[in-house]
């Protein structure tokens, strides 16, 4: 019965779901498919069954803590989902005339402005699908933009080795060279260092601010001036936005072109990975570049307009609306004392847990963090042999999502805790707890902790097998 | 760390064994397999491909990383070991015994002895 | 004011006596004065549950639907059963991130191992991906995994949906993958064409069956024009349709992409939908964002990881043959409760009906004066000729609560149907269709 996959409960002539009468005939039968379709035949109760058991074996914000670093892992407020499901948003369709959707555009506008409001940037897209997507979009208006200024020939785009991965990646699709940055020992962008490569091929910075140590890059107005003063851009990954609501903006930093993750610092759910929406604003002189069509407020009513600057399309239509809704029900909620609230307590949490563990384990920055802090389980490694991945694991059985492990790939044995603003004092208490006991066992049984977890429906996973042999579906025997 | 003596090598973790007349046969060293852990899939070239120095001969592929072998000079590839394609693991269990590519190299550039390597991974 | 804090000021004090800070503009302190936003942020102050409800739902009743809907053109109306939505709310799904840690995350892990089975089965292909975007950004994704060191250019017909090719467009200035167009001829994707425009540059072709225009395409001699310049072939296919149309995996597509919105995906105003991406077994490791894949654990135990990794951009970065990280997890997985609550039965019930209903439309579209039809073989969407004003048809649908197609100009629409739409939707909407026309 249990620990099966659906195609396995199948049951010839189970599902009695009749909708109508119809004859197969209609097809002509050069266009006829003949191969077997394979569905699983199963009754509603046991897919209802299925399902229910499937979420027995998964773990999200609404069962337990998540401090997963730089994913933002905040509480989803189940008013975001009545609004989505209301039917007159629902169930538009994409090209209705806009008349007919006046007010989807009307939230799709007064999104846009607020978050315009929040970062500092004059206009913004909500076409990007998710965070990499809006880099994607951010770069490709970069490059159109040099272009235009007859500047085509800019091609270096200077990213921090502390950077996430969809960073260089992003940039090596619009065919940039990337040139990585070193870190200080503070984990600090080298600003010596860009001074010297910056030059009248410099392209772009990204950068993340507070970085993915979770610090504030305290030279930022410098390293906007020496990337400003080559001819480049900079562009201002919002993954970390969380931290800084309210108290200080990318647009003042000296930033061009930015995204958002709606799924991270506006509430929206990740869905098990997805949909997010990673809206894109950039300054007045990028403005033109921005995906078409852009929205506009004409008198009393909403309009699409195309620019013919534009890159272009980046995907379908207008975004993933009903995230994007969910994040408008989120900013309304909140409002502006209400994000900066949330900043707020987003960076005293991460300092609280940074407090109550630096005796255990080594902080990769000194003095207060932002968000998020990483932290070292080295020394542990190095006298016990119980790794980050060990101390990770151990948490399961406490029911807690670990922490981002080995990332930045700067520091060695990395954990990157994230705890956001919507969790209480006793739950992170019940967090640190847990991490300090893990360290003091490392020393005493280190053998418990190898095994851990042992509560979980499944023990450790043999992840080299499954690359080595890759079976990605289910086939019949 | 085993370092064969009768071996050449690449700066960039590769052996190679002279065959004669310009070829070689190529793999990766041991400090190199275990710095990637366990291999899961090996990318060969296809036999006639020339490549040239700079430009990427394989990738190697772990559950957690990926490496790719660029060559520092000009060859062309004769032969491919296929056994990899069942069997990556080969080069963690063998690494000097398992062959990626047998090459022909033209001219022999920036390759380094036994002493020489051991002393690079100091 | 709506707060999501659970901290109170007295456990904030305490937190703060741990860190030893007074205040907590301390923490703060790294951030220059003079880039400092003083003024807070311009926004009004938050309201109450209650308040949002009236304010969300005016701003919903702004937006009009209809009693029945004859627009389609790549996002379709199709019927959703109630146990889908269920599923696709359950808070475990809805809230949690990628399954980074599976030991705790084989609901999820599972779930996306069964989607890919689902799609694997539908397009009969041997490999998916866990979803990416939407159709547009899955076909631009399949160009890019056919891009070669000797191939830099791909194919598109006409007969692709306008908005993918849009995309498609912005990608290839950006990532140097060039495009060239197939035309059309009478609704059909010409294959002289085709021809013409093939060469050694050519890494892959797209073609979109049935296409935008409703017509189903002679997929099985595309195929072998495309395989014998040794070009890679990438079916866009409308997933609702593979219950009763030849599947890709059986005319020999390489790749096979589409939106998956219609797999029991409301119309959303355009998002969030899933791209669905399936290969050949040559194409797995080209294949672009997350894959979860079948494994044991230490005790032996079957269960599910993300896996073949090192393609992805946290490891390649910038090697990375793509950026992507997310995927749609959750359309996915409302994708595959949907098949599995339909069915073979069930899905070919609504391929099939969808089919009659495009048929029954288009006869009795026939049978109107003046109003002529192109197309023999179509699924569900086929295009017509309405000698009338736009604006008096669009009126005299609205008053009658009807959605009516898409507009092409010149008279032409593009009109959609599924097994939503009854024979007396139908028939009204002829009716119109009939009167409007005798008046011109």
């Amino acid at each position: 019965m249990y620990n099966k996959l659906i195609f396995e409960k199948s049951v010839a002539g189970a599902n009695k779901r009749k909708l109508f009468n119809c004859d197969e005939k209609t097809v002509p039968e050069k266009y006829a498919r003949k191969a077997k379709l394979n569905l699983p035949d199963v009754s509603e109760v046991d897919l209802v069954r299925h399902y229910q058991e499937l979420a027995r074996k998964a773990h999200g914000v609404a069962n337990g803590f998540y401090p997963l670093g730089s994913c933002t892992m905040k509480y989803n407020p189940i008013i975001n989902e009545e609004i989505a499901s209301i039917e007159n948003f629902r169930n538009i369709h994409p090209l209705q005339s806009q008349s007919d959707m006046q007010g989807s555009m009307e939230v799709m506008y007064k999104l846009k402005e607020a978050l315009c409001e929040v970062t500092g940037m004059y206009d913004m897209t909500l076409q990007p699908s998710a965070g990499a997507h809006g880099e994607l979009t951010s770069l490709m208006m970069i490059k159109q933009f040099h272009e235009s200024n007859g500047e085509g020939y800019r091609n270096k785009v200077f990213i921090p080795d502390s950077a996430h991965g969809t960073n260089p990646a992003s940039a090596a699709m619009v065919g940039y060279e990337v040139v990585e940055i070193p870190s200080t020992d503070g984990g600090f962008v080298d600003v010596k260092k860009l001074e010297e490569l910056a030059d009248e091929k410099t392209a772009a910075l990204m950068l993340t601010n507070p970085n993915t140590l979770g610090i504030f890059e305290r030279d930022i107005v410098k390293i906007a001036e020496i990337i400003h003063k080559a001819g480049g851009k900079l562009y201002y990954d919002g993954a970390n936005m969380n931290a800084i609501m309210g108290y200080v903006r990318p647009g003042d930093m000296g930033f061009d072109v930015m995204h958002l993750n709606l799924h991270k610092t506006f509430s929206t759910p990740h869905g098990g990975g997805g949909p997010g929406s990673g809206p894109v604003g950039c300054t007045q002189e990028l403005a033109p570049f921005l995906p078409n069509p852009s929205i506009k407020k004409n008198g009393e009513m909403y309009e699409f307009e195309d620019s013919d600057d534009s890159i272009g399309k980046v995907k379908s239509f207008y975004g993933n609306f009903l995230v994007n809704l969910r994040a408008y029900t989120y900013i309304l909620s909140l409002g502006g004392k209400g994000l900066k609230e949330a900043s707020e307590n987003a960076v005293l949490n991460a300092n609280y847990m940074k407090a109550r563990l630096k005796e255990y384990y080594e902080m990769q920055s000194d003095g207060y963090c932002m968000h998020e802090f990483v932290m070292s389980a080295s020394k542990i490694k190095d006298e016990t042999g119980i790794s980050a991945l060990d101390i990770a694991k151990s948490m399961l059985d406490a029911k807690i999502h670990p922490p981002t492990m080995y990332f930045p790939l700067i520091v060695k044995e990395a954990l990157m805790v994230e705890p956001t603003e919507t969790e209480s004092k006793k739950t992170l208490d019940y967090a640190c707890d847990v991490l300090i006991d893990s360290a003091k066992l490392a020393y005493k049984d280190p053998e418990a902790l190898h095994n851990a977890p042992s509560t979980t429906p499944v023990k450790r996973l043999d992840e080299v097998g499954a690359a080595r042999n890759p079976i990605l579906k289910y086939t019949e025997e | 760390m085993n370092i064969p003596s009768n071996l050449k090598y690449t700066k960039e973790h590769d052996w190679l064994e002279p065959l004669g007349d310009g070829t070689y046969k190529l793999g990766i060293t041991e400090y190199a397999q275990e710095a990637l852990g366990d291999i899961v899939y090996v990318e060969l070239p296809e036999v006639g491909d020339e490549i040239s120095a700079g430009d990427t001969l394989a990738t190697v592929e772990s559950v957690k990383a990926v490496s790719e072998i660029a060559m520092p000079f000009d060859c062309e590839v004769l032969e491919t070991n296929a056994e990899l394609e069942d069997e990556p693991e080969k080069l963690n269990v063998s690494c000097y015994e398992t062959w990626i590519a047998v090459l022909k190299i033209y001219e022999l550039e920036e390759v380094i002895s036994a002493e020489e390597y051991e002393e690079l991974i100091k | 004011m709506t707060s999501y804090v659970p901290n109170t000021d007295e456990t904030r004090k305490q937190m703060m006596d741990v860190i030893g800070i007074k205040d907590t503009e301390e923490l703060f302190c790294g951030v220059p004065g003079a880039v400092r936003l003083k003024r807070g942020i311009n926004l009004a102050d938050g309201k109450s549950e209650i308040e949002i409800r009236n304010i969300m739902r005016s701003l919903a009743a702004k937006n009009r639907t209809y009693k029945s809907c004859f627009l389609g053109a790549g996002v379709y109306n199709h019927y959703i059963p109630s146990v889908v939505m269920d599923v696709a709310s359950t808070q475990e799904f809805l809230t949690a991130y990628t399954p980074y840690q599976a030991e705790i995350s084989q609901g999820v892990l599972q779930a996306i191992f069964e989607y890919q089975t689902y799609i694997c089965a539908l397009t009969g292909m041997a490999a998916s991906n866990a979803s990416v975007y939407d159709g547009a950004t899955a076909l631009a994704e399949a160009c890019m995994m056919t891009r070669t060191n000797n191939r830099k250019k791909v194919l598109i017909s006409k007969g692709v949906n306008p908005e993918y090719i849009k995309v498609m467009d912005t990608w290839s200035r950006y990532a140097g993958l060039e495009m060239e167009l197939v035309d059309i001829e009478n609704y059909r994707t010409n294959p002289e064409d085709l021809k013409n425009k093939l060469n050694d540059n050519i890494a892959g072709v797209a073609i979109q069956s049935p296409n935008f225009f409703g017509t189903i395409e002679e997929m099985d001699e595309f195929e072998k024009i495309v395989h014998e310049n040794k070009s890679l072939f990438i079916a866009v296919v409308n997933p609702i349709s593979l219950a009763v149309l030849k599947s890709p995996g059986e005319y020999n597509a390489d790749i096979a992409v589409g939106e998956g919105q219609s797999l029991g995906n409301s119309m959303a105003n355009g998002g969030p939908y899933l791209g669905f991406m399936a290969s050949t077994e040559k194409l797995i490791r080209k294949l672009p964002g997350r894959i979860a894949g079948q494994t044991t654990d230490s005790e032996g135990k079957r269960g599910f990881v993300l896996t073949l990794q090192a393609r992805e951009q946290h490891i390649r970065r910038e090697k990375a043959s793509s950026n992507i990280c997310s995927n749609q997890a959750l359309n996915a997985l409302t994708a595959a409760a949907y098949l599995g609550a339909m069915g073979e039965t069930g899905l070919k019930q609504a391929a099939l009906k969808s089919m009659e209903n495009a048929r029954y439309l288009q006869k009795k579209m026939n049978e109107i004066e003046g109003v002529e039809t192109y197309q023999k073989d179509i699924f569900n969407e086929f295009v017509v000729k309405i000698p009338c004003f736009i604006g008096d048809l669009d009126k005299k649908l609205k008053e009658n609560d009807i959605l009516g197609g898409l507009y092409l100009g010149e008279n032409m629409h593009l009109l959609a149907v599924t097994e939503l739409n009854t024979a007396e939707d139908i028939d009204e909407f002829v009716q119109i269709v009939r009167e409007v026309s005798a008046h011109v």
